[in-house]
């Protein structure tokens, strides 16, 4: 139940957070050893264009890469088929960006 | 422990495709004897309404494949001494496919999907033209030559998860066969065939574990195909876009 276009989605987006995971990973050892507090982070990430676009782009690949790879093993495993599984590949998909997004907000927005 | 050694014990499938059970034979054991002596000797002495199916007897024809304890195999080179458990065997039909009778499938799902991943020719030439000289060191012609051994035995198709997960997926012998003419200079189907295996059930469903490789009986290998098939898919998917 993958073309091609979902297929190069999920790689696509698989592309964008390598490098976003080990930036994350990064900031979280920095954050940890540097021993910062809650507040010293969101000082930093409230209000920065940056963070927002470092863990937004995040947030967007993730809800796409998952959404298709879910897509695949509910088919194959349960078999269910389209047009449910359409609609469920997009339900997972928004639910995934609207969490995200709204976690993402919350630490970047003043 | 009263096992004779001299006899096997055969379990063998009987049903159609709705209905079945196992029914135990005892088959004299020989030597050099294969899964399909012993499933002919069934039906020439104990039970003549046994259905299955074989041809050539030498591994050409394809026809013969049963699952034998448990895997895909091809009876008539498939050595009894080398598969057995104990001194029992259970032979029932190709997984994957509908059964018609006992041990013979129905290999039309198979087949129909090398027509729908365009593992059919397309010529370049009319039978007036000049045959095309092909030149066998190019890369290309390694490429197709790599699965033209394929005997449409239909092992791999049974060996694939993908495919018992996934009715409409093409399966590893027709989208080797599509990768062979894809590559093959006298056939001019490149466009439909990387078309044919772009969709719902396309080579991009095939998750390269291999079970396809492992199990073909010609040593051929229809996972690298299907691999080879995504790049190309891939490549021609950024092509259409710039
Ligand atoms: S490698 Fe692909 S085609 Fe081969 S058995 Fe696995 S899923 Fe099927
Ligand atoms: S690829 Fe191998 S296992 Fe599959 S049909 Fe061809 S010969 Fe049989
Ligand atoms: S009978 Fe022809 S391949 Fe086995």
């Amino acid at each position: 139940m993958l073309g091609v276009r979902l297929y190069m989605l999920q790689r696509l987006t698989a592309l964008i957070m390598a490098p976003l995971t080990l930036g994350h990973i990064a900031v979280m050892i920095y954050a940890v050893q540097g021993g910062l507090s809650t507040a010293e982070i969101l000082s930093r990430t409230q209000g920065s264009i940056w963070w927002l676009l470092f863990y937004g782009s995040f947030v967007v690949a993730v809800s796409l890469h998952a959404a298709i790879g879910l897509r695949v093993i509910v088919h194959e495993t349960l078999g269910l088929k389209r047009p449910a599984l359409n609609i469920l590949t997009l339900v997972v998909s928004l639910l995934l960006l609207f969490m995200g997004a709204r976690a993402v907000l919350a630490v970047t927005l003043t | 422990m009263s096992a004779n050694c001299d006899e096997l014990e055969v379990s063998v499938w009987r049903g159609d495709r709705l209905s079945g059970h196992f029914e135990v034979f005892h088959v004299p054991a020989q030597d050099s004897q294969t899964i399909l002596d012993v499933v002919s000797w069934i039906q020439q002495n104990l039970d003549a309404t046994l259905s299955y199916r074989y041809a050539c007897r030498v591994g050409m024809c394809g026809s013969c494949a049963m699952m034998v304890n448990g895997v895909p195999r091809w009876t008539c080179r498939t050595h009894v001494k080398k598969v057995m458990n104990g001194n029992k065997l259970e032979v029932a039909p190709l997984r994957n496919l509908p059964v018609i009778k006992d041990l013979a499938t129905d290999m039309d799902p198979f087949f129909d999907k090398w027509i729908a991943a365009e593992g059919l020719h397309h010529p370049t030439k009319t039978r007036d033209e000049p045959i095309e000289t092909i030149n066998p060191d190019s890369t290309m012609r390694a490429e197709a030559n790599a699965g033209i051994e394929c005997i449409n035995c239909s092992v791999c198709y049974s060996a694939c998860d993908t495919v018992a997960g996934n009715v409409d997926y093409l399966g590893p012998a027709a989208l080797q066969r599509a990768w062979t003419l894809f590559n093959d200079a006298k056939d001019s189907g490149q466009n439909a065939i990387l078309e044919a295996v772009s969709g719902a059930g396309g080579c991009h469903n095939c998750h390269s574990q291999g079970s396809c490789t492992v199990f073909c009986p010609n040593e051929l290998n229809p996972m690298k195909a299907i691999a080879e098939l995504k790049k190309a898919t891939t490549k021609s998917f950024f092509k259409k876009r710039v």
